[in-house]
């Protein structure tokens, strides 16, 4: 709403400022009596803009926050009067409420709404600034001076004084990050120092552009800022904001890495088990992992259209039919032609390949060849945020969870069970194991069944985390088998740290090298560390060493 | 009770044993003799099935298990402690006895075995592959006795053991064999060891039986012609 | 896979080999060429551009699959990453046929249109010298060499064998188109190099020089033939094969076998090199997705389906399985993925020996 003429608006406007500048030099935390407050807010029930202005200048002058529910609700737009000059917030739900007590009020006759034009809003938020940071509770003045931003040029003087009367160092901190733009262009060196010495303090990212600017060269080949001790300051704030970032980005991707980590962790387990104790080279196991996610889809889609009101368990649902189906697959794979290659390994190695190819192909033609989305049940909605800057999604966190669960219950599975014990017996000497009554072919059965299922769940995990495609196997199989032979061939806790280890170099090496260079040094790395230490290879036994 | 005839196993194109028969009667304690590389280790990985025949018959308790899967022998109570003891390395002392468990369907490793081999209750937890050579000898007896076979073979199972330990094998062997009409088949180099445990002896020479009788029977003749350098 | 196809080597000495081998360079040579060429195009007989395009096409796989029947039918290392090395063949001879185009592109720069796209100012040095032939040549045989070389030195000497080393070289392939992908590295990015205009002076587009290319190709396919044979019926040879067959066995008579190794391997590589940079001028492009690591193990197919140690085997396989691919991505695009899943679960249950095999056995029969 503007004001015709502008010469109006100028004068308007000076007026607000110098009034608001001027009285504020009288000091903020004045208490007044509800009288003398009511008094002062009379005039907002106006419509009227000079009424209104001047209305919120006495009351920001007056220096009592009670005045502040008031003229919050007249920045809403939530502000009214009614025919006897009653001052009500009306609520979004239509509820009308007295603006000084809070208390719930009826209107006297029609409601109007106060005059609410520019030069009203011009008023309106130094007076929120400043009555906000002059409220009784610290938390409220802490958290009206973190809102400041960069403060307009009018409020940078209220600022400044309510600075120096401030009490809590935090609000303090507060205050003197919002002057901090103002004091940079300052003339006076003391000043600028004063400014990145509070950036410094809050090492506030947000300035690191402002401050480099201090220290560039001009063309002239002299330093843009003259004066020497402010440079110094100004280096200062600069390595602590680098710190402050580091050590964001250092969480960040610790916790990206591990979470990642996790993924790559059950798919590789699965690996491990089928490769590591059945010396299988399994090509579609990354298909196992697709698989998984898949069904995660379709138990998600189930519950959609059946049961919507539980929607949110389909998650419990999802998990065992994820490992079921992966591992159903699994053994029927393993029963009819993995079984008639053992000891073959190459040719093993391409049969499973083209039994890939079988299966992204009827996965794509069951469900399209574009990603499908599973969404996250509305439980692992959301975030911790620990810093600022980093929120730990509970997606991840229960992703990691999930994995250290499925670890568990994969080590109790080995050590504490009877099919656990019967699987390493086969393992360590087949013929002696068989001569000891164990169906060799039943484990093979069991194992294979099982390392499928655990890539399932590894799918369940990864669709909780990105979109679902049907190559989503094939980005995880060459560092699947990466983490396997890193671990240590036949060593499951190998598998664990390999790929807990590859998740999380994985993501440092992304900020410093980009996600694709940093695929290629671990690559590279892992190429030469085979040649290196190849252990690992070597502690193979039996005939699948030396064959074709 | 073990009853192999006509049994012929080749490695590759290499014949190896040629219609070989072999009697164990029941409750006997027989001696499977021959020089090295006669076919002594390969007839017994044929008899527990490890390797497949091409012809013969390995009967046991009548039934003829040479087409079964091997892990049919344990089912059926043939126990087998092969050359080289063959403990499983990583497993404990105790998951070693529990392997067989799956079998029989105890919960738990019989007693008797600890009274057999006292030094096993107190090593369960060590790892099988950390044993001495006569410990794993005697953990594989043990493990094989889990089972609770009505045969139990044993290949060579003085090979590399200390005299002492040896010794105890054989009473351990005998009480076995007498007491509890333990069938066993036993491949032997040590002349005396065979004479003191055996009843019965066969000869092996160039995948052949050559030779069978009671022990009393295996004068110096035939040591010499068949058993000697 | 230790027992020796019995139709394989003695075919390869025999007389009725060698007038197999005259008959069929005739053939795929001489007359398919002047099929093209001399007969009109309404005639029946005539051979089509296209057809002529694709069987060059096929012959440089058919060198590609000779190089892999060298090192895994006879020295038995499964190699699931070999199209790298005709894939950096294949960049070599797209960067002359690019740095050919001169002025003529998008942006009529001497610079290759990506570059320009990515506001580059000159050429990085790795392109300088690429605009003779020869150094394109000599790049094609060579990068392929020296990168097998000393992926060979590392892997071999640590004794890294069997599936694993297949899995370091999936790996490797994986990590270069990774490597290619990125537009930074200077290769065209994701797109590669394209729209190329001509070779030594000779329109790409125009049907003579596509038949001479083809029978470039295959006089490369001949000549990589011939090699091969030479080498696999020599001495050493036999021990390739003795190396394929009980490793440790042929190290305790006394030949080293990494050197030998190494050298089928790297031979094996410059072929693959060879076969790219004959294959990118007749087809046009040449970009990383040549490097994924499902292109590698089809080429591992179509030796095992024709017949591993036969070499003609190779070549056969080659054929076969790139014109089933070609006939069914156009016919039933959606079924060809199945076949070729069961191509490779047929081919490793059912028939190890491949078509080779199964021709060899009728044979005996009869």
């Amino acid at each position: 709403m503007t004001r015709s003429g502008s010469f109006n608006v100028a004068a308007r406007l000076r007026r607000a400022l110098g009034a608001v500048v001027g009285l504020l030099a009288f000091g903020v935390a004045v208490n007044a009596s509800a009288d003398q407050l009511s008094e002062d807010l009379a005039g907002l029930a106006s419509k009227d803009a000079a009424d209104v202005s001047r209305a919120i200048i006495k009351a920001a002058n007056r220096g009592d926050a009670r005045a502040l529910p008031a003229l919050h609700a007249l920045d809403d737009g939530k502000l009214r009067f009614d025919t006897v000059k009653h001052l009500l917030i009306k609520a979004d739900t239509g509820k009308l409420s007295d603006a000084l007590t809070g208390a719930a009020a009826n209107a006297q006759g029609k409601l109007e709404e106060p005059a609410s034009d520019n030069e009203v809003r011009r008023a309106l938020s130094p007076a929120l600034a400043s009555l906000s940071l002059s409220a009784p509770d610290p938390k409220t003045r802490l958290a009206a001076a973190r809102s400041l931003g960069r403060p307009s040029d009018e409020i940078v003087p209220i600022l400044r004084k309510l600075k120096t009367k401030e009490s809590d160092a935090d609000v303090k901190m507060a205050l003197a990050l919002a002057l901090a733009p103002a004091d940079m262009v300052s003339p006076k060196p003391a000043d600028r120092v004063r400014a990145l010495e509070a950036i410094r303090t809050a090492s506030d990212a947000t300035f690191k552009g402002d401050v480099e600017r201090l220290l560039l060269k001009g063309e002239d080949g002299k330093f843009v800022e003259p004066d020497a001790s402010v440079r110094a300051a100004a280096s200062a704030a600069i390595s602590a904001i680098e710190t402050r970032q580091f050590l964001i980005n250092s969480v960040a991707n610790t916790f990206y890495g591990l979470s990642l980590g996790s993924v790559l962790i059950l798919c590789a387990l699965g690996l491990a088990i089928t490769f590591g104790l059945m010396r299988v080279i399994n090509m579609a196991h990354g298909e196992m992992m697709m698989i998984g996610a898949y069904t995660s889809f379709v138990v998600q889609n189930f519950f959609i259209a059946h049961l919507a009101s539980h929607l949110d368990w389909y998650i419990a649902v999802a998990v065992p039919a994820a490992f079921a189906v992966s591992g159903a697959v699994g053994v029927l794979m393993e029963r009819t032609v993995i079984r008639h290659l053992y000891g073959r390994p190459l040719e093993t190695l391409l049969a499973t390949w083209g039994i890939s190819l079988l299966l992204i192909q009827t996965v794509r033609l069951i469900f399209g060849a574009q990603n499908v989305t599973v969404a996250n049940p509305s439980w692992l909605s959301g975030g911790v945020e620990i810093l600022p800057e980093v929120v730990l999604t509970y997606s991840r966190l229960a992703v990691i969870a999930f994995s250290i669960v499925v670890m568990l219950f994969v080590w109790a599975l080995m050590q504490k069970t009877r099919l656990g014990l019967e699987v390493r017996a086969v393992t360590q000497n087949r013929e002696m194991a068989a001569a000891m009554g164990i169906s060799t072919r039943r484990v093979d059965m069991w194992t294979f069944g099982i390392g499928s299922g655990v890539a399932g769940l590894g799918g369940v995990a990864l669709s909780q985390l990105s979109n679902v495609g049907p190559e989503l196997g094939q980005g995880y199989i060459v560092d699947s088998f990466m983490v396997v032979v890193l671990g240590g061939v036949g060593k499951l806790a190998g598998t664990i740290v390999g790929g807990l280890g590859l998740g999380l170099v994985n993501k440092y090496l992304e900020p410093v090298a980009g996600a694709v260079l940093g695929k290629i040094c671990i690559l590279g790395f892992i190429i030469v560390f085979i040649q290196r230490r190849p252990q690992g290879i070597f502690a193979l036994k039996g005939r699948a060493a030396e064959g074709m | 009770m073990l009853e192999v005839e006509g049994l012929n196993q080749f490695y590759g194109e290499t014949h190896v044993l040629w219609n070989m028969a072999l009697s164990v009667p029941e409750g006997s304690c027989t001696v499977l003799m021959g020089r090295n590389g006669v076919g002594k280790t390969t007839l017994l990985k044929t008899v527990m099935g490890n390797l497949r025949t091409r012809s013969g018959k390995i009967k046991f308790l009548g039934e003829d298990l040479a087409s079964r899967p091997a892990e049919l022998r344990a089912r059926k109570g043939i126990g087998f402690v092969p050359q080289g003891r063959e403990v499983f390395g990583q497993l404990s002392v105790g998951e070693n006895l529990r392997v067989g468990l799956g079998v029989t369907g105890e919960k738990n490793v019989p007693e008797r075995i600890f009274k057999l081999f006292p030094v096993l209750k107190s090593m369960l937890l060590r790892r099988g592959g950390d044993l001495s050579g006569g410990q794993q000898q005697q953990l594989a007896i043990g493990r094989a006795l889990t089972l609770h076979p009505k045969l139990l073979i044993l290949d060579e199972p003085t090979e590399g053991i200390q005299p002492n330990i040896v010794s105890e094998i054989a009473d351990i062997l005998i009480e076995l064999n007498q007491k509890e009409k333990l069938t066993i088949l036993l491949v032997e180099q040590k002349l005396t060891f065979a004479r003191r445990v055996g009843q019965r002896f066969v000869i092996m020479d160039r995948g052949r039986s050559v030779a069978q009788g009671d022990m009393p029977e295996l004068n110096d003749e035939l040591v010499a012609r068949y058993l000697t350098v | 896979m230790t027992a020796e196809p019995a139709v394989g080597l003695k075919a390869l000495h025999s007389r009725r080999g060698w007038i197999g081998v005259g008959a069929a360079t005739l053939i795929v040579g001489v007359i398919v060429p002047l099929l093209s060429v001399a007969v009109p195009a309404s005639s029946p007989l005539h051979v089509p551009d296209y057809l002529v395009a694709l069987l060059g096409k096929f012959l440089c796989y058919g060198i590609v699959a000779l190089a892999i029947d060298l090192i895994w039918g006879f020295t038995g290392i499964l190699s699931l990453g070999h199209g790298v090395f005709f894939a950096l063949g294949g960049y070599a001879m797209g960067m002359y046929l690019m740095l050919s185009i001169g002025a003529q592109g998008v942006y009529k720069s001497v610079l290759p249109d990506f570059m320009v796209f990515l506001d580059w100012k000159e050429l990085p040095w790795f392109w300088r010298g690429f605009d003779n032939l020869s150094v394109a040549l000599a790049a094609a045989l060579l990068v392929p060499g020296l990168l097998a070389f000393a992926f060979g030195y590392f892997a071999f000497r640590s004794r890294i064998r069997g599936v694993y080393f297949s899995i370091i070289t999936q790996a490797l392939t994986y990590a270069l188109m990774l490597l290619f992908f990125r537009n930074e590295t200077g290769f065209g990015g994701n797109n590669g190099l394209t729209d190329f205009k001509s070779l030594y002076g000779y329109d790409l587009h125009e049907p003579s020089t596509k038949v001479a290319l083809y029978v470039l190709s295959a006089l490369g396919l001949l000549l990589t033939y011939l090699l091969c044979r030479f080498i696999v019926t020599s001495k050493a040879g036999r021990v390739l094969r003795a190396i394929r067959d009980v490793e440790s066995r042929a190290m305790f008579v006394g030949f080293n076998p990494t050197s030998y190794k190494l050298f089928a391997w790297t031979l094996s590589a410059i072929l693959c090199g060879l076969a790219g940079a004959l294959y990118v001028p007749q087809v046009g492009i040449i970009n990383p997705g040549e490097m994924q690591p499902a292109n590698s193990i089809e080429m591992a197919i179509w030796v095992a389906v024709g017949g591993r140690a036969t070499l003609f085997g190779a070549i056969l396989g080659a054929f076969l399985v790139n014109g089933m691919r070609s006939f069914f991505t156009a016919a039933m695009p959606n079924a060809w993925l199945y076949i070729l899943g069961s191509l490779f679960i047929a081919v490793t249950l059912f028939f190890p020996d491949g078509v080779a095999g199964a021709l060899g056995r009728l044979k005996r029969k009869s």
